[in-house]
């Protein structure tokens, strides 16, 4: 919707910027909606991986030796735990956004939460094993 | 009224949590951290390698996937944090923070189309 349009002022309530640190679960909250920077730097990080490579074998070697820098591993390393909080909040919200039924019978939301926790277990070892034996 | 263009976004929204999810961390993992600490090998992302992915009938719509839906992931939930944060929707950071991710994703598309 345009709301550039419309007439209506509505009133704001002015919230303190650090509304979110008063109660833990919205602590969670905007640590979860956080990860995204992570997510986000990475993809540029390998679209300039893909970048490099097409530019040749020696641009490629150059990407490569960037990520060896300790800096580098330690901003993977933040991203991994970062990438995995999402990956928890975002398997347990699934049931709620997605309501299942079987029969008359909302599903239970455990096993569709466990289940998703094994498909990222089964992708990640598919994706080792292809890694390691490719 | 014009009809909103939101769901088109929730659905790359969508589609890149699940991408980030499922896919991201084993990816982190390899090209982050075990091949840079030498617990990999460095050959697993040799140069022969990765081209001959990138340029495969099914490696190129992989990494355009991985690369093209998180980043839309990711600058939705910079557009709506922005709002939590105080820093309310307008039609600039909408163009700028989408227009980001469709920078990126045909970046990484028009990458994998002209490699050879």
């Amino acid at each position: 919707m345009d709301i550039s349009q419309s007439k209506r002022k509505p009133y704001v309530r002015q919230v303190k910027k650090s509304w979110w640190l008063r109660n833990s679960f919205y602590t969670g909250y905007m640590l979860r909606e956080g990860t995204c920077l992570f997510v986000g730097a990475y993809t540029v990080i390998l679209l300039c991986g893909l970048l490099r490579l097409s530019q040749g074998p020696e641009a490629f070697a150059g990407w490569l030796h960037a990520l060896h820098s300790p800096l580098a591993i330690l901003f993977h390393l933040v991203a991994l735990v970062a990438c995995l909080f999402h990956a928890k909040t975002w398997f347990s919200l699934a049931p709620k956004a997605v309501r299942l039924f079987k029969g008359a019978e909302l599903m239970p939301e455990k096993p569709i939460i466990m289940a998703q926790y094994i498909g990222l277990a089964a992708v990640s070892v598919i994706v080792l094993l292809i890694a390691i034996l490719a | 009224m014009k009809r909103s263009d939101e769901p088109v976004y929730w659905l790359l929204f969508g589609a890149g949590g699940v991408v980030a999810a499922v896919l991201l961390p084993v990816l982190i993992l390899i090209t982050g951290i075990l091949v840079p600490l030498g617990i990999l090998n460095a050959d697993t992302l040799s140069y022969e390698k990765m081209h001959a992915l990138a340029t495969s009938w099914l490696g190129a719509p992989i990494l355009l996937a991985v690369i093209a839906l998180p980043i839309y992931h990711a600058m939705h939930r910079v557009y709506h944090g922005l709002h939590d944060l105080g820093i309310h929707p307008t039609k600039f950071l909408h163009y700028l923070l989408y227009g980001f991710a469709f920078l990126v994703s045909v970046a990484a598309l028009t990458l994998l189309i002209q490699i050879h």
